[in-house]
This record gives C-alpha cells, structure tokens and sequence, in this order.
C-alpha cells in the first residue's frame, strides 16, 4: 500500500460523499457530476487493488491480516456500483443521497484498509 | 420504502456488508479462538441483512419481520454492549456490538432506533395488509 496514494484515496471518497450528499439535499436527482464522482472513487479503488496485489513484490508486505484486508477491498469495491445501479433505477433526491452515504462508507473502509496495511500486528 | 426511508435501506445495507465481512475474516481465520463471541457475530450479521431485505419489502408479514430483526438488533447492541463495558473479561475478541458499536461510529447503537421511529410512522395501510 502507498500511503500518500492511500490518503489521496480517502480525501476523493469524503470529498464525493459530501458533493453527493448535498446535491442530494439540495434537491437534485442523480447527475453526471454524482455518478462521476462515484465512477472516480470506484476507480481509484481498482488501482488501489492493483497497487495491493503488486506492493508484496517490492517488499512492502502487509502488517496486519491480509485476509481482513482483501475482505475490505472486495466490500469497498461492491458499494459504489450498487449505489450507482439504485440510482439509475429510481431517479430522486434520496438517491443521490444514498450515493454520498456510499462513498463516505467506502472512505471509512479505505483508512481501515490502511491501518490493518500500516499498524496492526496480525 | 419511498424517500428518506431509502438512505435508511442503504445505512442498514452497509452495516449489514460491513457486519458479514467482519464476521467472514474471524470465522474463517480464528474462529476457535471465540467460537460464541465469533458466532453471535455471525448470527448479527444474518440478522442486518434480514433486516435490510424486510425494509425494502412491503406488506404486513415482512413488516412484522422488520420489527422483529431491527428489535433484536437493539436488544443485542444494549445487551452486549452493557455487558462488554461492565464484564470487559467476557467479551475480549471485538463484536459489532462491544461498547455500543464503538468500531462502528455507534451506527449499531444509532440505526435500529431509527429504524423503529421509521417503522412506527409508517405502517402499511390497510389495503397492503389485505394483499399480504
């Protein structure tokens, strides 16, 4: 795990959970900017599982339960297109709402992953 | 489920994610350290997810089923959670519930509350009932 890219990581899903969350109480139906900002955090959750899966080769190995980890990521992974598919399904305000709730989620996940990479003894 | 009622499905969902996968790590990795402790787990985890089904559901029967696991949920989270602050020594592996849902920013502790207040304001109208 690269931490910087880990941070980076988590200020993109907080940033896209609060624009969705107020676009969504703000009244609007899911848009492209909300999808795409979901769209971005999935991406960046798909590199984050690469960088996992190459990290071990160049000597930078998990502290913590790989196990746990993967466990994190597969579940991180699954949450933004299954918002993202009850947006497009029902179109209203508390759809965009769900959408933010998602990444949020997703950036609490995101720094359990790290701290299971970085400070916990398995 | 209509408006609000669906970022409470969505809540619910991801705890109900984050409870099987919790419970899916100790299980599989060190389940014989905690059988009972491991398996309450497990048993919580099925009931989020029973849990978040019988919201989405209408009708009289997955109302009743709603009530039944979000009740159970809040039993569980008070009981485990008075018992874990009072008698630490009986739970020292992590469950959801440890410290009211500590692990998980009190959401275990927050959710089933909200989820009875939803249930309370809407009941499924009688038409619903005669088709359940």
């Amino acid at each position: 795990m690269i931490e910087w890219f880990t941070w980076v990581q988590v200020a993109v899903a907080v940033a896209a959970g609060l624009l969705c969350l107020g676009l969504g109480l703000a009244g609007r139906v899911p848009n492209d900017l909300a999808l795409g900002a979901l769209a971005l955090v999935e991406l960046l959750l798909l590199a984050q599982l690469v960088v996992a899966i190459a990290a071990p080769a160049f000597g930078n190995h998990a502290s913590g339960s790989v196990l746990e980890f993967y466990t994190y990521v597969v579940g991180a992974l699954l949450l933004p297109p299954a918002a993202a598919f009850w947006a497009l399904l029902e179109r209203n305000r508390w759809s965009t709402v769900v959408l933010g709730v998602a990444a949020l989620a997703v950036a609490v996940m995101v720094y359990r992953m790290l701290q299971i990479w970085t400070v916990q003894q398995a | 489920m209509s408006g609000i009622g669906r970022v409470l499905v969505a809540v619910y969902g991801v705890l109900a994610l984050a409870a099987v996968g919790r419970s899916f790590v100790q299980i599989v990795s060190k389940f014989d350290q905690a059988p009972l402790a491991y398996s309450l787990s497990a048993l919580a985890a099925v009931v989020y997810v029973l849990a978040t089904i019988a919201l989405v559901r209408a009708g009289r029967g997955w109302y009743r089923a709603a009530w039944a696991t979000i009740g159970f949920e809040f039993t569980g989270v008070v009981v485990v959670g008075t018992l874990s602050v009072v008698f630490p020594e009986l739970f020292p592996h992590d469950t959801v519930w440890s410290w009211f849902g500590r692990g998980y920013l009190f959401i275990p502790l927050v959710l089933p509350l909200l989820g009875m207040w939803w249930l309370a304001v809407h009941r499924p109208a009688r038409h619903e009932t005669d088709a359940a």
